[in-house]
C-alpha cells in the first residue's frame, strides 16, 4: 500500500467525549490561539438529530474555522473539525477524512477508539488523544493502540469530569501519559 | 497482525483470481475491515488467512460481504425522503416513465421505501426501480423482500417522519420475528449484480440514489463512479447521495445544481 510521506501531515489532536464533555470542549476552544499548528477534530458521542447546532455553538467561541465533517474532506492545521453524528470517522494517508457507517462500536457511532485507532496508523507520533468526561468505556483501546503507534494519550483529571467513568478506565486500563484537569489541557494545546 | 504489505497483496489476490477490484476503496475502510475479519475468523497467521481466501470460494463471498459495509435502513435520513416526496417525485410524475438505479442496494430497505413513496404519489406502476449491488448474498435478501420484525418499529417512525401518513404496517405482513412486504410493493423492482469498480452503465435514468457508497471509496474512485453516473442520468434528471457526501471534490461538481441543503443535485447540461 502507498504510503504518503508522514513528513507531510499536520499533527492532529483528536479529543474524544461523551455525556458531560460539552462543556469541557467548549471551555478547551474557546481559550485556543488562533496561531495553533494542528487540526484539531472532536469526536463526540451524541444524538442523530443535533448535526449541525454543535458546529454552530462552537463557532460563537472561537477564531479558527470549524467545519462538520464530510467525507473526504482534507484535513487543515489550525481548523476545528466535527465529527457528524451516526458515522464512524477514519483517517486517509493522503490527510482527508473518510466516512464509515459500519456497525457500532462500544454502543456508539462515532467510535472513539475507532478513530484513534484509524489515525494511529496514519499519523503515528505526530498524534494526540484527549479521552473526556462520558459513562462508557469508549477510548480506553484506542489509547492503548495510539500510545504502541507512537502518539500522545492525555485524559481529563477524572475528579474534573461531570461522568468521571470514561477517562477512568482508560486511566486504570491504559495508563496515559497526562492526566490533565481541563486548565491544564488547554496550556498544553496552547504550545503547539 | 494485518500489515498494509499484507493487504496489499490480498488485493492483488483478489484481482487476478476472483476479478474484485479493492484497490481503490478506501485504505482507511480496507485497514479497519480486513483486520476486523482476520480477527474474528481467528486465523493463526497471514498465511492461512491468504490461502482461504484463494482457494475457498465459499469464503470470498464470506470476505466481500464483510469488507462490504451492508448497514442500511428503510427511509433512513427521514429528512431526505420528505424532500424526495415533496420536491423530485412530483417532477418525476411528469415524466411517461419513470427509471431508477439504486446503486450499491446493499439488502434493499431503501428500494423498499423508494416503491413505497411512488405507490403512494400513484407513480409505481409507471415506474422501474434497478437496484444493484456488487454482493450476490444482500441481493438474495433484498430479493426476497423479508425484514425483521425487531427493525419495523424504527423503519415506522422514520416513514412518518419522512411525511407518510398511510399505516406502515399495512405494506406487510408478519410471521413470527420476519416481515414478508406485499408483492404489489416489490413487482417493479428487479435485482443484479453490478460492480462499481468494473462495470459500465447500462441505461439512462431520472434518478440514481448511491447513499453511503461512495464513503468506502478513495477520491479517484469516487470521481470515476460519478463520471459513470454522469453518463447514466439525461439532463434534468436527479442523482442522491448520503447526508455527508458531496459533489463538491469531483470533476462533475459543475454541471450539477444542489436541491437546498438536501443531498440531492439536478443535472443540468
Amino acid at each position: 500500500m502507498e504510503k504518503a510521506g508522514v513528513s507531510t501531515l499536520y499533527s492532529l489532536v483528536i479529543m474524544g467525549g461523551s455525556a458531560g464533555s460539552l462543556e469541557v470542549i467548549l471551555k478547551t476552544v474557546s481559550a485556543l490561539k488562533t496561531t495553533i499548528g494542528f487540526s484539531l477534530v472532536i469526536v463526540l458521542h451524541r444524538k442523530k438529530t443535533s448535526d449541525t447546532l454543535l458546529s454552530g455553538l462552537l463557532s460563537t467561541k472561537t477564531n479558527l474555522p470549524v467545519r462538520e465533517i464530510e467525507d473526504k474532506e482534507i484535513l487543515e492545521p489550525g481548523t476545528i473539525y466535527i465529527a457528524p453524528p451516526d458515522y464512524h470517522l477514519l483517517f486517509e494517508d493522503d490527510g482527508t477524512m473518510s466516512l464509515d457507517y459500519s456497525e457500532k462500536v462500544n454502543y456508539s457511532r462515532p467510535g472513539i477508539d475507532v478513530s484513534f485507532e484509524s489515525a494511529s496508523e496514519v499519523y503515528k507520533e505526530k498524534l494526540i488523544t484527549v479521552l473526556l468526561s462520558g459513562s462508557n468505556s469508549d477510548g480506553a483501546d484506542g489509547f492503548k493502540i495510539v500510545k504502541r503507534g507512537g502518539g500522545t494519550t492525555i485524559a481529563q483529571e477524572p475528579a474534573t469530569a461531570s461522568f468521571p467513568f470514561m477517562p477512568q478506565q482508560a486511566i486504570d486500563y491504559s495508563s496515559p501519559d497526562f492526566i490533565l484537569t481541563p486548565d491544564e489541557l488547554v496550556e498544553y494545546l496552547n504550545r503547539f | 497482525m494485518i500489515s498494509d504489505e499484507h493487504i496489499e497483496i490480498l488485493l492483488e489476490d483478489l484481482l487476478t483470481i476472483y476479478g474484485y477490484d479493492f484497490h481503490y476503496y478506501s485504505k482507511a475502510s480496507l485497514r479497519r475491515r480486513i483486520t476486523r475479519l482476520y480477527t474474528l475468523d481467528k486465523f493463526m497467521g497471514f498465511t492461512e488467512f491468504r490461502h482461504r481466501l484463494r482457494s475457498d470460494k465459499n469464503y470470498l463471498q464470506r470476505f466481500i460481504e464483510e469488507i462490504t459495509v451492508n448497514v442500511t435502513e428503510m427511509f433512513r435520513d427521514p429528512g431526505f425522503y420528505k424532500t424526495l416526496r415533496e420536491q423530485v417525485i412530483p417532477i418525476l410524475a411528469t415524466k411517461p416513465f419513470i427509471r431508477i438505479w439504486h446503486a450499491g442496494c446493499s439488502s434493499g430497505e431503501e428500494v423498499y421505501s423508494m416503491a413505497i413513496l411512488l405507490k403512494e404519489a400513484n407513480l409505481l406502476q409507471k415506474s422501474l426501480l434497478y437496484a444493484t449491488d456488487i454482493n450476490p448474498g444482500v441481493l438474495e435478501t433484498a430479493r426476497k423482500g423479508i425484514f425483521p420484525l425487531s427493525n419495523m418499529k424504527q423503519y415506522s417512525e422514520n416513514y412518518i417522519a419522512s411525511g407518510g401518513t398511510k399505516d406502515f404496517s399495512s405494506y406487510y405482513t408478519c410471521m413470527y420475528d420476519r416481515c414478508l412486504f406485499k408483492e404489489d410493493i416489490s413487482t417493479k423492482m428487479i435485482f443484479s449484480t453490478h460492480n462499481l469498480t468494473s462495470d459500465a452503465s447500462f441505461n439512462e435514468f431520472d434518478l440514481i440514489l448511491c447513499r453511503n457508497v461512495l464513503i468506502y471509496f478513495d477520491k479517484e474512485l469516487q470521481d470515476r463512479v460519478l463520471t459513470l453516473f454522469d453518463s447514466s442520468l439525461g439532463v434534468l434528471s436527479y442523482l442522491a447521495l448520503g447526508s455527508k457526501e458531496t459533489l463538491k471534490f469531483s470533476s462533475v461538481q459543475n454541471k450539477y445544481k444542489q436541491l437546498d441543503k438536501d443531498k440531492i443535485w439536478r443535472k443540468l447540461v
